[in-house]
C-alpha cells in the first residue's frame, strides 16, 4: 500500500494551478484535502504522474455572504463549514449534512471543493448542493464558468470540470423566510457512506409545501433530484398523496445493487426517507408511519 | 502434580497485606505505550535490512504456467525476486494435522506456491528490495502466466461427487469429520412435547488487528543463528516450527516478541508468508522485513466462523430440555492451518453445544471441508460463539414454542450450582461453575422485569425493542489436551523466573506474552504481592526465547491462569529464600519474619528489621559477612501446567437490549450486560476490559463483520471501508458483573477471561433482535444481522 512514484508541484496561484493542469492534462491530479485522493493512490487505484497541491491558495479558503448568495471557497474544510455561523444561518442544510461526512479527522482535512470535484455518488455534499440549487464556480484558461450543481455531476467520479479547470468556489442562495430543510441517511456505522441518503430543501407555507427539492444520494451514478417532489407541492398532503409520491419515487429511481443493499432495498429506504422527510418538514409525525411505504 | 505446596506460613496471596491481587492498578507499560515509545516490529530497522513484498494470486484456483521476473529484477533497488521452487531449496513444506483429531487430513503447503495457487491471496513470488515502495513497483512488473482452474467455494456442495477435488492426493474435499451420540436422543425427542429445528448461518469473518502481522527475520551466518522479531503470541512455537522447516536446531533460533498491536488468535499461527520471510533471510543472508498491508491482512490473516449448523431441540411443556442435536459444516480454505490445524473450531462446536444444560441427550456431527478461499483457523472464542448462538437460539425457539419466558426456561435447565464436579454429554469436565448465581446477578443488574414492562409499553408506540439472553461456558487454562497430545510442539506449561537485583528490585522473566491484554501487569501484580515488593520495583520480561523460561505463550485464555500460577509459585520460593537469608543476618527464625513494602519485618508487630535493598547489598557484595554455610539464592524459577482438569471451564451469561427499526432493518444496540465467572480476579479493570473488548468483537459478528466472497472465490470487501468492524459510535454501554468460583487446581484460583465476551455477545444480540421481531412472526438465525437480512425477514423488500 505505497503509492507509485509521482511528481509534486505546489501551486503558487490559481493561474499557476491552471497552467500546471493545462500542461499535464489527465496525467495530473489536484490535491486539496487529500482524504479521497491519498487512499486511492496508496491502493494504486490511480497513479497520477503529477500532484498539483493547491493547499497554499488561501484565496480559495473562506465563507462569505454577499447579498442573497453564500459563497464558500473550494479549500474550505468540512470542519469550518461545521463551525460556521453563516452556514448555520444561511444554509443550515449544509451544517446538518456535514455532521454525516466521515469522522472528525477526515472533516479536519477534507474540503468542500475536493468533495464536489471528486463527485462520489454516495457523498453528502454533492446532493446537498443539488438540493440547494448551488452554483459551482470553476476557472480555466479561458476564465470563469458557472455551472448549476444539477449539471455539474455527470457520473461516478465524473463532473463537468475540464482537465484544465479548477473548482474555486460554490455559491448557494441564502435561506428565505419559510425555508425548511431535511437531511438524513442510512449508514451502517456513523461516518460510513450512506446506503441511501436524502438532502431536501423546501419552502413551507403553513401546511403546504410550495417548493421542495429532494436530492437523493447513493441511489444512482450522481445525486438524483427526485421529480416525485412535484406530487407534494401546493396540495394538502394526505397519506394518499404521499403514497402516490412514494410510488412515483419508486418508479423514477434506478438504484444499483451492492454489498450493502439490493435494488429493492434501496428503493424501499428511499421511500422511508421520503415519508420521514415530509413528516418532518410538515411537523406531522403520523405521515411517517408504515402504510405509505 | 498440583501447585499447592505445604507452606508453614499458610501464605495466601489473596490476603497478604498490600496485596495487588483483586485491585485495579495501572499497567506498567501504559506510559511507554501512550508516549509512543513502544517497539513494534514495523518500527524496527536493522543494518542492511531489505523489505519483502509478496506477489499474490488474483485467482482462487489456478495453475502457475510461468513467472517472468526479468523486468522486475532490472528495477533499481530490487535485490531479488524469488519464486516458490527457488525458496523450496531452503525450507520444507508442512501439513497441518494433529493426531488426536482422528482422520484430519491436509495437503503439503509451501511457503510460496510451487506450481498451483489454491486461494486468492496465496503468494506466488517474493520481491525483495531496498524499500516496500520499490518492491511494490517491482511487483507490478512481474508477469505470471496462470491457467485458471475451477474454484470450490460453496461448503454445501464441496463434498458433492461433481465438485472438483482440490487436492487429488486426498481423494475428496473432506478434511475432518466428527460424530457424537450421547444418551438416548431419539427417545428424548419422542418424549418431547415440542421439537424445534432451525439452521444457523454464520458469516466468515476475521480478527482485524490494529497492527498487521509483521516479521523481521535476520539470519546471521557468523554465529549460525536466526533471530526472528515477530508479533506472535507463541514465541517458542515459532522457534520450533522455524527450526523444523529450515533444518536448524531450536538453539539456533531466537524469537523476540516486542510490543504487539492486538492478536485475538490471529497471531498464534505460523503463516506461509512468515515462513517465506524466515527462508529469505537464510537465502539472501541479510535481514528481511515483512509487514502485511491491510489488503494482505484481509486476504491472508486467518478467517473464522464460516459455519452452517442445523440444530434441533426437544422440550417438555414444563420447560425441561430433553435433547439437543446439531449437524454442522464449515469450510476452512484449501489447507488446514499450521500447526494448530483448522479442525479445532468445529471440534469445539461439537464439544460445547448444550454444555451449560443438564440434558444428557446430545447428538452431533460436524464436517470440515476444503474450499478455495483463505484459510480458517482459531480466532478469539474458537467455536464458542457458534456453539452459544446455536444452543441459545434453540433454547429461545423452544421457549417461544411452549410460551415460556426465556429466563425461566434457562433457570429450569442450567446445571445447578451445587452439582459440581460433573461432566457434559460430550465429556467436558466441570470443576465448579455458577450458572444460577450468574443469572441471578444478571437479572438484578439489568432489572429484567422493569425492562420487560418498558418493552411492552413501547410496543404500543410502534417502537420494537428486544431482550436477548445467552448463557455460555468457556474453555480456559488448556492443558496438554489441547495440542500436546496431538503431537504439536506447543507447550501447555509456562515458566517464570524471578530474581532480585543488587538494589532489591525484581526482574521477572515469564514465558507468557503480551499483546495488550495485560500479561505484564498481572505478572507484576502477583510477584509484587507474593514477595512483598512494590509493583514499581518489578520489571517483567516477556517474549524472548533466549531470555525467558520455556512455555506456551498467551492464547486460549491461559496467561493469567497458568503463567500467573507459575509467577506465584516462583515468587513464593524466592520469598522463602529471602527470608532464609534475612533470618541468618538477623539471627532470627524465617517463620518470625515477613516481607512487606520492600523490607523484612517482624511477622508479629510489623517492625522493620532490614530493608530488602540492604539485604541484597550484603548478599551480592559482602557475602563474607554472612554466617558460614549460607548460600543465598536470590533467584527462583517455577513452571506450572494444569494436570487434574484438561481445561478450567468458566461460565457466564450475557444480555442484550436492542431496538429494531422495522421500517429500515437497522438495529440499535442500547445496552449490554455480562456476568462472568473467571475465578480469582487479579486486576478487575483488565478483566473488565477483556470482557468488553470480547463483547465488541462479538457484536461485530452479530451486526457487521463478514468476509464476502463471490462464487469465483474472490474476496470482494478486503478493505476497512467495505469490511465493517464495530466502531465506538455504534457500541452500547457494557455493564459487567462477576461471580467468583476459583479453580482449586491452583493456589491463585484464576481461570481465563479473554474470550468470555466473544463467546456470548452475538447470541445475546440475535436473541434480542428475534425478541423484538416476535410480533412480526420473524425469527432470524443468520448473522451478521444486516438491514438487508432483517428487511427480508420482515417481508418489507
Amino acid at each position: 500500500m505505497k503509492a507509485s512514484a509521482f511528481s509534486y508541484a505546489r501551486a503558487t496561484s490559481v493561474v499557476n494551478a491552471i497552467e500546471l493542469l493545462a500542461e499535464h492534462g489527465d496525467r495530473a491530479k489536484v490535491l486539496s484535502g487529500g482524504q479521497s485522493l491519498m487512499p486511492a493512490m496508496n491502493l494504486r487505484l490511480i497513479s497520477p504522474e503529477l500532484i498539483v497541491d493547491i493547499g497554499d491558495l488561501t484565496e480559495l479558503r473562506g465563507i462569505a455572504v454577499t447579498g442573497d448568495r453564500l459563497r464558500i471557497g473550494a479549500l474550505t474544510r468540512h470542519v469550518d463549514l461545521l463551525n460556521s455561523a453563516d452556514v448555520a444561518k444561511h444554509a443550515p442544510l449544509i451544517s446538518e449534512a456535514i455532521t454525516h461526512v466521515a469522522h472528525a479527522a477526515i472533516r479536519n482535512r477534507g474540503t468542500i471543493g475536493g468533495s464536489l470535484a471528486h463527485a462520489d455518488p454516495a457523498a453528502e455534499l454533492p446532493a446537498s448542493m443539488v438540493a440547494l440549487k448551488a452554483t459551482i464556480i470553476v476557472e480555466g484558461p479561458a476564465g470563469e464558468r458557472q455551472i448549476a450543481a444539477e449539471d455539474f455531476f455527470t457520473g461516478i467520479y465524473e463532473t463537468a470540470l475540464e482537465v484544465d479547470e479548477l473548482l474555486v468556489a460554490v455559491e448557494v442562495p441564502v435561506a428565505q423566510r419559510n425555508s425548511a430543510h431535511y437531511f438524513s441517511e442510512f449508514a451502517r456505522r456513523h461516518g460510513d457512506y450512506g446506503i441511501v441518503g436524502l438532502a431536501a430543501q423546501a419552502v413551507v407555507d403553513g401546511d403546504i409545501l410550495t417548493d421542495l427539492r429532494l436530492a437523493y444520494f447513493s441511489v444512482g451514478d450522481r445525486p438524483v433530484l427526485a421529480m416525485a417532489a412535484t406530487k407534494l407541492l401546493n396540495v394538502a398532503v394526505t397519506p394518499a398523496v404521499l403514497l402516490e409520491a412514494s410510488e412515483t419515487l419508486g418508479e423514477e429511481l434506478d438504484p444499483q445493487e451492492d454489498q450493502q443493499a439490493s435494488v429493492s432495498m434501496r428503493r424501499h429506504l428511499a421511500k422511508v426517507l421520503l415519508a420521514r422527510c415530509v413528516a418532518t418538514l410538515l411537523g406531522r409525525p403520523e405521515l411517517s408511519a408504515g402504510e405509505v411505504l | 502434580m498440583t501447585s499447592t505446596t505445604t507452606n508453614p506460613e499458610t501464605l495466601s496471596v489473596l490476603d497478604r497485606p498490600n496485596s495487588y491481587i483483586g485491585k485495579t492498578v495501572p499497567r506498567p507499560n501504559l506510559d511507554r505505550l501512550t508516549q509512543g515509545r513502544g517497539l513494534y516490529v514495523s518500527d524496527m530497522e536493522l543494518p542492511r535490512m531489505a523489505h519483502v513484498v509478496y506477489l499474490r494470486s488474483p485467482y482462487a484456483h489456478a495453475k502457475i504456467i510461468g513467472i517472468d521476473a526479468a523486468a522486475a529484477k532490472q528495477l533499481p533497488g530490487v535485490i531479488a525476486v524469488v519464486t516458490g521452487p527457488e525458496l523450496a531449496a531452503v525450507i520444507t513444506p508442512w501439513v497441518g494435522v494433529l493426531t488426536h483429531l482422528k482422520g484430519l487430513k491436509s495437503a503439503p503447503q509451501s511457503a510460496i506456491a510451487i506450481d498451483r495457487v489454491c486461494w486468492q491471496g496465496e503468494a506466488v513470488a517474493a520481491i525483495v528490495a531496498t524499500s516496500r515502495a520499490v518492491a511494490e513497483d517491482a511487483a507490478e512488473l512481474v508477469a505470471v502466466d496462470y491457467e485458471e482452474l475451477d474454484a470450490v467455494t460453496d461448503m454445501r456442495t464441496a463434498l458433492d461427487p461433481q465438485t472438483p477435488v482440490i487436492h487429488a492426493s486426498l481423494g475428496d474435499n473432506l478434511a475432518f469429520e466428527r460424530s457424537l451420540d450421547a444418551g438416548t436422543v431419539d427417545a428424548a425427542f419422542a418424549e418431547s412435547d415440542a421439537v424445534v429445528e432451525a439452521e444457523f448461518v454464520f458469516g466468515r469473518h476475521t480478527g482485524v488487528t490494529l497492527e498487521p502481522r509483521a516479521v523481521v527475520a535476520d539470519w546471521n551466518p557468523g554465529d549460525s543463528r536466526l533471530t526472528i522479531y515477530q508479533g506472535t503470541q507463541a514465541p517458542h512455537m515459532v522457534q520450533n516450527i522455524a527450526a523444523l522447516h529450515l533444518g536448524l536446531e531450536e538453539s539456533q533460533i531466537r524469537v523476540v516478541c516486542k510490543d504487539v498491536g492486538g492478536s485475538f488468535g490471529i497471531k498464534v499461527h505460523v503463516y506461509a508468508d512468515e515462513m517465506a520471510t524466515y527462508a529469505l533471510t537464510k537465502l539472501l543472508r541479510r535481514p528481511i522485513k515483512y509487514v502485511a498491508d491491510r489488503i494482505e491482512s484481509f486476504n491472508t490473516d486467518i478467517h473464522a466462523r464460516d459455519h452452517r449448523c442445523k440444530g434441533k431441540i426437544g422440550v417438555k411443556r414444563d420447560g425441561t430440555i430433553m435433547a439437543f442435536e446439531i449437524d454442522d459444516i464449515t469450510g476452512i480454505g484449501p489447507y488446514s492451518m499450521y500447526p494448530r490445524t483448522s479442525a479445532i473450531e468445529a471440534n469445539q462446536v461439537v464439544n460445547l453445544v448444550g454444555g451449560q444444560y443438564t440434558t444428557k441427550n446430545y447428538r452431533a456431527r460436524t464436517r470440515v471441508v476444503f474450499q478455495n478461499k483463505n484459510v480458517m483457523c482459531q480466532y478469539r472464542g474458537v467455536g464458542h460463539p457458534i456453539a452459544c448462538s446455536v444452543t441459545e437460539g434453540l433454547v429461545d425457539l423452544a421457549a417461544m414454542k411452549i410460551d415460556m419466558d426465556p429466563v425461566e426456561i434457562r433457570r429450569r435447565n442450567l446445571i445447578a450450582d451445587d452439582a459440581y464436579p460433573c461432566a457434559s454429554p460430550s465429556g467436558l469436565k466441570f470443576e465448579l461453575l455458577s450458572h444460577h448465581a450468574s443469572m441471578d446477578k444478571l437479572i438484578g443488574m439489568m432489572n429484567y422485569d422493569a425492562l420487560r414492562a418498558e418493552q411492552a409499553a413501547l410496543r404500543k408506540k410502534n417502537i420494537h425493542r428486544g431482550i436477548g439472553i445467552a448463557s455460555f461456558i468457556e474453555v480456559t487454562n488448556p492443558s496438554a489436551a489441547f495440542y500436546g497430545v496431538g503431537g504439536a510442539k506447543i507447550s501447555s506449561q509456562d515458566g517464570v523466573a524471578v530474581r532480585l537485583d543488587a538494589q532489591g528490585s525484581v526482574i521477572c522473566q515469564t514465558s507468557i506474552t503480551e499483546q495488550g491484554q495485560g500479561s505484564e501487569s498481572l505478572t507484576a501484580q502477583i510477584v509484587g504481592s507474593v514477595l512483598g515488593v512494590s509493583m514499581g520495583k518489578v520489571r517483567v520480561i516477556l517474549g524472548d526465547t533466549d531470555n525467558t523460561p520455556y512455555g506456551g505463550g498467551t492464547w486460549a485464555s491461559r496467561g493469567a491462569g497458568i503463567g500467573g500460577e507459575a509467577a506465584l509459585q516462583a515468587a513464593k520460593v524466592l520469598r522463602r529464600n529471602v527470608l532464609d537469608v534475612a533470618a541468618a543476618i538477623l539471627q532470627a527464625s524465617p517463620a518470625e519474619l515477613d516481607i512487606v513494602n520492600n523490607a523484612i519485618v517482624n511477622l508479629d508487630d510489623g517492625a522493620v528489621r532490614i530493608e530488602l535493598r540492604e539485604l541484597c547489598r550484603i548478599v551480592y557484595f559482602r557475602p563474607d559477612t554472612l554466617p558460614p554455610g549460607i548460600q543465598p539464592e536470590l533467584m527462583a524459577t517455577r513452571h506450572f501446567v494444569p494436570r487434574e482438569y484438561p481445561f478450567a471451564f468458566t461460565n457466564g451469561v450475557q444480555a442484550a437490549w436492542v431496538e429494531v427499526d422495522t421500517d429500515t432493518g437497522f438495529v440499535k444496540l442500547l445496552r449490554h450486560w455480562v456476568v462472568e465467572d473467571c475465578g480469582t480476579i487479579i486486576n478487575p479493570q483488565l478483566v473488565d476490559e477483556q470482557i468488553r473488548g470480547g463483547v465488541v468483537q462479538g457484536l461485530g459478528a452479530a451486526l457487521f463483520e463478514k468476509c464476502i466472497y463471490d462464487e469465483r472465490g474472490q474476496l470482494t470487501n478486503a478493505n476497512m471501508a467495505d469490511y465493517l468492524v464495530p466502531m465506538s459510535g455504534e457500541m452500547p454501554d457494557i455493564d459487567i458483573g462477576h461471580v467468583v468460583s476459583p479453580t482449586f487446581e491452583t493456589e491463585l484460583g484464576a481461570k481465563g477471561a479473554g474470550e468470555a465476551g466473544t463467546a456470548g455477545a452475538a447470541a445475546a444480540v440475535s436473541n434480542a433482535v428475534n425478541d423484538a421481531l416476535k410480533p412480526f412472526g420473524a425469527f432470524i438465525t443468520e448473522i451478521p444481522l444486516t438491514p438487508q437480512v432483517i428487511l427480508s425477514a420482515l417481508g418489507r423488500i
